[in-house]
């Protein structure tokens, strides 16, 4: 049969492709030989990168979009979804990765901010992006402007932990904090929250966000990964902690398997076994506060 | 007891195809009817159908392998409903050398027949079987380019079939547990009803 009308790039669809990604890992590779790496291990999806956030770090500098022939290698390379990172509120730069196919777009706080003021509209593109969030109200604020899956920030590049966790306990332990309240009461802390009433009315009544949720920022281990998935996570972003780790292909398929196993802890400890060193980590409290990612945006 | 039911839960919209089986459940007068993750071989004992879910089907391939599920679903014994990805799984010859198809049924399946996100859509699909069309969700979706002499073309489009059935088994290349029509769901729930 002849379809009619075809619809593309619906809310639906966009929707509907991050939640395939749920339970899955999602892998920072920055040549198409660590993305063959990161799909041999059972990545749900590749992150395309001209350098891991660690190395970023390192660089200094302005962050930008990646060379797009770094992106189209890394897209021929694999059969499994490809996303990759423009600056937050860059629209330019998310143009350019949609007319190169990418099947996401991360509006990312990795990379330099073009816009201190606004983030992207992403209702206006057909490709689907993930945002950044520290808590509740800032991932209401992305989802209405279309973001169609969110991932808690953590602190990039850090291979530590412990603002990954903070985040995520933010958003799920303030939606905790208003089941049963009166839809006046929802109301009102929405003001407080600055998050759109409507989504939060409606976050509240599913007791949860109403897109998919990843964690990222500072996972670098199997337990990490597990532990995000036990706190609420529908899947996880590893960024450095893979390819910076001493034995890449080890550590990318003890995370899958944990990220399965997540409730398990014989699982996570038979993976866990002799996975080299894992990536050195930066201790948060050491970093100044020009050098904190995830205060980019809000 | 009423009907028990399970979802393949290694990768993938799980939740989505539990409330999808629980509504059709419902809406076919099975009240008592359950739905539960399945993760281990054991997880499958009595079940009589199973929804293996859109996601990933190379992270979804690898995990059925680590889990010792490969045999477990070639045998199992009850109906299969399988959506996206699950059509790639249940195939009996997928394009990718990545994938281990379980050849449940008799077809060839391309992954990613339409192209990358971006060729994503949705439309309105006439089905046989159904007397209206079915809004259809095709995201990154595969299509069956052969299929074998027992296997039943429900709907067809150029790129080839996108909704299958063999015996209790059925296969689409869209995802009708992202929506709340449960049409497809009751059909194929009917069958496994029947005993056929």
């Amino acid at each position: 049969m002849k379809l009619e009308e075809l619809r593309f790039g619906t809310e639906l669809l966009k929707r509907g492709f991050a939640s395939m990604q749920k339970g899955g890992v999602i892998m920072d590779v920055v040549s198409a030989e660590q993305a063959l790496v990161a799909e041999e291990a059972g990545a749900v999806a590749v992150m395309a990168l001209e350098r891991v956030p660690a190395d970023i770090r390192k660089a200094g500098g302005v962050a930008r979009m990646a060379d797009p022939a770094i992106v189209l290698g890394i897209m021929d390379a694999v059969s499994i979804p490809v996303m990759a990172k423009v600056r937050i509120g860059h629209f330019v730069e998310a143009q350019v990765l949609e007319s190169l196919g990418v099947d996401m777009i991360d509006e990312s706080e990795v990379l330099t901010p073009a816009d201190e003021e606004y983030h992207i509209d992403k209702k206006a593109f057909s490709v689907p992006f993930v945002c950044g969030a520290r808590d509740l109200g800032e991932a209401l604020r992305r989802i209405h402007e279309g973001a169609a899956m969110i991932r808690t920030k953590g602190e990039a590049g850090t291979g530590n932990v412990v603002e990954a966790v903070r985040h995520m306990r933010n958003i799920t332990g303030e939606i905790r904090s208003l089941q049963g309240k009166t839809p006046q009461e929802i109301i009102n802390r929405a003001r407080e929250l600055e998050a759109p009433p409507d989504l939060l009315l409606e976050t509240v009544k599913m007791g949860r966000l109403p897109v998919v949720n990843f964690s990222a920022g500072g996972i670098a281990t199997p337990a990490d990964a597990a532990m995000m998935m036990q706190m609420g996570a529908d899947g996880v972003f590893v960024g450095s902690g893979i390819f910076l780790s001493s034995n890449p292909q080890k550590m990318a398929r003890a995370i899958v398997e944990a990220v399965d196993h997540f409730d398990d802890a014989a699982v996570i400890a038979e993976v866990s076994k002799g996975l080299g060193q894992p990536m050195k980590g930066i201790d948060v409290h050491t970093l100044r506060e020009d050098e904190v990612l995830q205060y980019r945006g809000r | 007891m009423g009907a028990r039911l399970g979802v393949l839960a290694l990768q993938g919209d799980v939740s989505e195809h539990i409330l999808a089986f629980s509504r059709a459940l419902r809406a076919t007068g099975e009240v008592d009817g359950s739905v539960i993750p399945v993760r281990k071989p054991q997880d499958l004992e009595g079940l009589q159908g199973l929804a293996i879910p859109g996601g990933e089907s190379t992270t979804i391939s690898r995990l059925v392998e680590k889990n010792g599920l490969f045999g477990p679903l070639v045998n199992f014994e009850g109906g299969i409903f399988a959506t996206c990805a699950g059509m790639v799984l249940a195939a009996s010859r997928v394009d990718d050398p990545r994938v281990r198809p379980l050849g449940l049924l008799d077809m060839a399946v391309k992954r990613n027949a339409f192209g990358r996100q971006r060729e994503s859509f949705e439309a309105d699909l006439a089905v046989r079987g159904l007397d209206q069309p079915f809004h259809a969700c095709f995201i990154r979706a595969p299509v069956a380019t052969a299929t074998g002499k027992d296997v039943e073309v429900l709907a067809r489009i150029d790129a080839g079939a996108v909704a299958v059935r063999r015996g209790k088994h059925m296969a689409l290349s869209f995802h009708p547990e992202l929506g709340d029509d449960p049409r497809l769901h009751a059909m194929f729930l009917e069958r496994i009803f029947a005993g056929e």
